[in-house]
């Protein structure tokens, strides 16, 4: 069986951004690396429509897919510009001390 | 063709994630989504491929860079929480397991007749466009705490507090006009 060269880079993008999701304490290097897992599973989708012949349903997914990443994109910049603003910091275990 | 595109996603992937500084980290975040968009056109879904390039690789990275500004560098990036090994093993452990499923899914193989893209998003999938709309409301509002000015604690609502802050501006600039006049 052979494996397509795209779908090494969907596991190939999924991986990086698997361990850069777990490496990173940063939280914009957070937001890259889910924004790198994102575009793996749109690359998985469209290949999955393109070899399946659902290349529109794919197509739709993925628009959802990218909006929905874009967004989280947005709201995760906002929250660690006004995080650095207020605490000065914008390492994640810093964060994860604070308590009620 | 594709295998050179989907080697340099992955390679600008690794680069982002490994780039010593933030504003680097975002721009090869750009080359990955500039390389993904030429691999989706070339794998036929053209309407992606032109919103991948202009969203993903343009609106994405111009906000990343602005985030970036704003917040700043953070320095020397601190010592991870989970051990590297550990990370790798999962990283690695996580696409073998999808492969695998992929491999079992593969057998099915189904087709369906074959739709326009726009048929397929307004008429099938009218759903997720009314959730993509929220989803753009919820950023355009993520967007405003983006460029929100007032700083924390707030002892009254935010419309309140920007109110009483330009007065207190108003009233440093009329003093500061008075100084003047009693210089003059």
């Amino acid at each position: 069986m052979s494996i397509s060269p795209v779908a090494l880079g969907v596991l190939g993008l999924l991986g990086v951004g698997f361990y850069a999701l777990l490496v990173s304490r940063n939280l914009i290097r957070t937001l890259i690396a889910l924004q790198i897992l994102v575009k793996s599973a749109v690359l998985g989708l469209l290949l999955a429509g393109s070899l399946s012949g659902k290349l529109q349903l794919a197509q739709s997914l993925a628009v959802t897919a990218i909006v929905a990443d874009t967004v989280v994109a947005v709201v995760g910049m906002a929250f660690a510009v006004q995080i650095r603003r207020r605490m000065g910091t914008l390492d994640l275990r810093d964060l994860a001390q604070l308590r009620g | 063709m594709n295998a050179v595109l989907a080697a340099g996603a992955v390679l600008a992937a690794i680069m982002a994630t490994r780039a010593a500084r933030l504003l680097s980290s975002a721009l090869w975040l750009a080359a990955v989504s500039a390389l993904l968009s030429v691999l989706f056109f070339d794998l036929g879904a053209r309407q992606v491929a032109v919103i991948e390039l202009s969203v993903g690789a343009g609106l994405v990275t111009v906000l990343f860079i602005f985030a970036i500004n704003l917040a700043g560098e953070a320095g020397k990036p601190p010592a991870a929480v989970v051990p590297s090994w550990l990370a790798a093993g999962i990283a690695v452990l996580v696409p073998v397991l999808l492969a695998a499923l992929a491999a079992f899914e593969a057998a099915a193989g189904l087709t369906e007749p074959s739709t326009t893209f726009a048929a397929m998003l307004w008429q099938q999938r009218g759903l997720d466009v009314l959730v993509q709309i929220v989803l753009v409301f919820a950023g355009v509002m993520g967007l405003l705490g983006l460029l929100a000015e007032v700083e924390a604690p707030l002892g009254r609502s935010a419309a309140k507090e920007v109110v009483a802050r330009r007065e207190q501006d108003l009233l440093a600039l009329e003093s500061a006009a008075r100084e003047e006049e009693v210089r003059v």
